[in-house]
């Protein structure tokens, strides 16, 4: 199971605007690479989403032009605690699932 | 060079600003995929990029859309697309009012020097751009051993 | 063959100790910098979670262990990496061995690499004055000689070993110092040892002992 590390800001009041980070273990093969001599094949992440208390707070397109182990920085409006959900898939329709919590004082 | 052509091409920018589909030709297929012919207008999107990368294999690019993120007014989706890069859908990023703010970051791969142009699709239909032009000293993905 | 040794007497000791880090471009140092952004640290984070599955029950803390290899262990040079396979002979550089390596390595980072006697390193340093491959050229060619010039678009570093196991934007994935040797043999068209080689491990043990003791930095970023 790949690993992601998320980060999640402390502090947060209800209403804010918060910045999420995370990093994905992938390796994002473009399908040039060559490995002794031979083709790696094409696996990239293609859809990733994430879900905050169930509701779908962030969605990407990824291809391989996004560099390996994907980093990712987006924004969200912090209501009340809950649970970050990351989703990924890639093309050789291998899932990935990570969570993180949020607190929302 | 004689005068008048001079005055029309010193004039040129004046005459951009402002005008649609300056970063991207709207007949280039995969933006036609997504605006389906509507004007693209340079403005309200900010795309940071160094203008040198010494390593083609990891960018570190940010996409910001000036918008209040409101139920209203809000940024549906910013499109990143390479002019060089095998692939040219690099990634697309889909928000909402739920986003707060239109600013997503990553790091990307690029098939040497190119530019790279930002679409961002607005909950009114509108869609605007910003283009960035990066010298890369070593390509990604058909480049090394 | 014989002015290689006229070579060997180069003072590499007058040369400065650089790391790879001082030739890495301003993106490779801030992505280094960043615990959080440092692709490397995806595999800190798996070996913390193998280090406790499989090594806990007899080992403690990794502090200041790292810095303690390649060191000499019945007359040949020994590899981290190598005695970490210890228990379980995992596949050379495979995310296994590499997590693991890399989450040892990172507990003695900022420390200063040991020196190993320099009575103990001549295999190593023969090995890296020895000229191989169809371009016929040695590490010192280089690694000493050019360190600071240009190959290309790229800097020539010194071809410190402080920095391994290292997330090498090439690679887009981490990798071992035998890794980036035998990569480097590769481009010499030279024949490529394979991992775990006696061959490998005495150039190690080497370039520990011409590191000087530069700090660890594991996991880097390089080029």
């Amino acid at each position: 199971m790949a690993l992601a590390r998320i980060q999640v800001p402390t502090g947060v009041k209800p209403g804010d605007v918060v910045e999420i980070r995370v990093v994905i273990q992938h390796p994002m093969e473009t399908g040039y690479r060559r490995e002794q001599g031979q083709r790696v094949k094409r696996n990239a992440i293609h859809s990733m989403a994430c879900k905050y208390n169930g509701a779908e707070v962030f969605r990407a397109t990824l291809s391989t032009g996004v560099a390996a182990n994907p980093y990712i920085r987006f924004f969200m409006r912090a209501k009340e605690s809950g649970d970050l959900d990351f989703w990924w898939l890639d093309d050789d329709d291998v899932e990935g699932r990570a969570k993180a919590r949020l607190v929302v004082a | 060079m004689k005068r008048r052509a001079f005055l029309a091409l010193a004039a040129f920018p004046l005459y951009a600003a402002g005008q649609a589909n300056v970063h991207i030709s709207t007949t280039d297929p995969l933006v036609f995929a997504l605006t389906k012919g509507r004007d693209v207008l340079p403005g309200k999107v900010k795309l940071d990029l160094p203008a040198v990368a010494d390593n083609g294999n990891s960018v570190a690019m940010t996409v910001s859309v000036e918008s209040p993120m409101t139920e209203k007014e809000f940024v549906r989706a910013v499109h990143l697309i390479s002019e060089r890069n095998p692939v040219r859908d690099m990634a697309t990023f889909y928000l909402g009012p739920h986003s707060g703010r239109a600013e997503v970051s990553s790091r990307i791969r690029l098939n040497g020097t190119q530019r790279v142009v930002a679409i961002a699709e607005l909950s009114d239909g509108s869609f605007w751009s910003a283009a960035a032009q990066i010298e890369v000293r070593e390509a990604a993905c058909t480049d090394g051993s | 063959m014989k002015w290689i040794g006229i070579l060997a007497l180069v003072p590499v000791l007058a040369m400065a100790q650089r790391s790879g880090l001082d030739y890495s471009s301003e993106e490779v140092r801030r992505l280094q910098a960043s615990d959080f952004e440092n692709p490397g640290m995806l595999w800190v984070d798996q070996g913390e979670k193998l280090f406790k599955q499989h090594c806990a029950a007899c080992h403690a803390s990794m502090k200041g262990v790292a810095a303690r290899y390649p060191r000499v262990e019945g007359g040949k040079a020994v590899t981290l990496e190598q005695k970490i396979r210890h228990q379980r002979p995992m596949a050379w550089e495979s995310d296994e061995l590499l997590a693991l390596t890399t989450y040892v390595a990172h507990q003695s980072r900022g420390m200063a690499m040991h020196r190993p006697a320099e009575s103990s390193v001549q295999k190593g340093r023969e090995e890296y004055f020895r000229r191989r491959g169809q371009m016929n050229l040695a590490c010192a060619h280089c690694h000493d000689r050019h360190a600071g010039d240009k190959l290309g678009a790229e800097t020539l570093s010194q071809g410190q070993p402080n920095g391994y196991p290292s997330y090498r934007l090439e690679w887009q994935k981490l990798g071992s110092l035998q890794r980036r040797l035998r990569a480097c043999m590769f481009g010499l068209h030279a024949e490529v040892p394979a991992f775990g080689d006696e061959l490998l491990n005495e150039l190690e043990l080497y370039l520990a002992w011409r590191a000087q003791g530069l700090p660890i930095e594991a996991p880097s970023v390089r080029r």
